[in-house]
């Protein structure tokens, strides 16, 4: 059994918890970065990350790019959408195609 | 493209070409692997991007009412409606194989028989715009889920697909023209090797009959 975590500032995550995901608020990457390690490591198959998060620790997201899990999925937070997740579609795109075909 | 550094000789030859052989055959079965790699990449990419779509504009909206309940309510009274939630969400997750790649396949499963039982406060102290948060971010969780599963699919493919496209490059462009191009060359050493032997021969019997009846021919 795996459970769902979502990580970011308190406000864009609150809500989550009382659907049942696991919440960590996190200011700043170096706290980030450490909760992040310890999900990593525990039975966590989903982490929803806010976007302005995940764009400070994006090196450290790099790591878990080629484990199957745990997936790590950015979301955008309460003050608004940076259009980061939407980025990362096509830079998939890019790098299976070679160019951005879908755009 | 630089011959390779062989022998001429017969046996090495052989073993060439039966590298070719191999080399031509991996050749197609991966041009064959990218190929299939690439259209279901495509399809899930393309699903990829609507659900992300959706997702980030449920919880844009969410999100709205979040801050709405936020200026209505104390942060306190907030926090207790929020502090101990009496739903919890699991996941199994299974393992698919796609062309070698191992996508994982989420299945959600709530801790309570209800799945809709997400109100974790009671509703005399919270305001209305707090239950309408949550309820659209319940509604917007099983595509979250969904695009959680599909996005790293797509990583995980995206990466196998540079892989094997490189591959097939390796092969195409570099391994199999090498292996062409040094059989040519031993094969036509080979034969210079033979005629020279041929002209060899003739001097020799000519030299030999020379000696033995004193005539030219």
């Amino acid at each position: 059994m795996y459970k769902i975590a979502a990580l970011g500032d308190k406000d864009s995550i609150y809500g989550f918890a009382s659907l049942g995901v696991n919440i960590f608020p996190a200011d700043g990457a170096a706290e980030g970065t450490k909760i992040l390690r310890g999900l990593a490591e525990a039975d966590y198959a989903v982490i929803y990350i806010t976007e302005q998060l995940a764009a400070e620790m994006s090196a450290e997201l790099e790591r878990y790019a080629s484990r199957p899990l745990p997936a790590i999925i950015p979301i955008p937070g309460v003050r608004g959408n940076t259009g980061l997740g939407l980025d990362n579609v096509s830079k998939f795109v890019e790098k299976a195609v070679g160019s951005d075909i879908l755009s | 493209m630089a011959i390779m550094n062989v022998n001429p000789t017969r046996m090495e030859l052989t073993n060439l070409k039966r590298k070719l052989v191999t080399a031509r055959r991996g050749h197609k079965l991966l041009k064959d692997k990218r190929d299939e790699l690439m259209r279901i990449f495509l399809e899930k990419v393309r699903e990829n991007k609507e659900l992300r779509k959706e997702v980030e504009q449920g919880i844009a909206q969410a999100n709205t009412a979040m801050s709405v309940a936020r200026c209505v309510m104390s942060d306190k009274s907030l926090d207790v409606a929020l502090m101990l939630p009496t739903q919890e969400m699991y996941l199994n997750v299974a393992e698919k194989n796609v062309m070698s790649v191992m996508i994982p396949a989420f299945d959600v499963k709530f801790r309570t028989a209800n799945e809709h039982d997400i109100y974790s406060y009671g509703f005399s102290e919270t305001s209305g715009e707090l239950d309408i948060a949550v309820k659209a971010l319940s509604d917007i969780m099983p595509k979250m889920i969904r695009l959680a599963e599909i996005e790293k699919s797509c990583r995980l493919m995206a990466d196998e697909i540079e892989k094997t496209r490189r591959r097939v490059n390796a092969l195409e462009h570099v391994m199999i023209p090498r292996y062409e191009e040094t059989i040519k060359y031993i094969s036509m050493k080979l034969d210079e090797n033979e005629r020279s032997t041929t002209t060899r021969l003739m001097k020799v019997k000519d030299m030999m009959l020379n000696e033995a009846h004193h005539y030219n021919q």
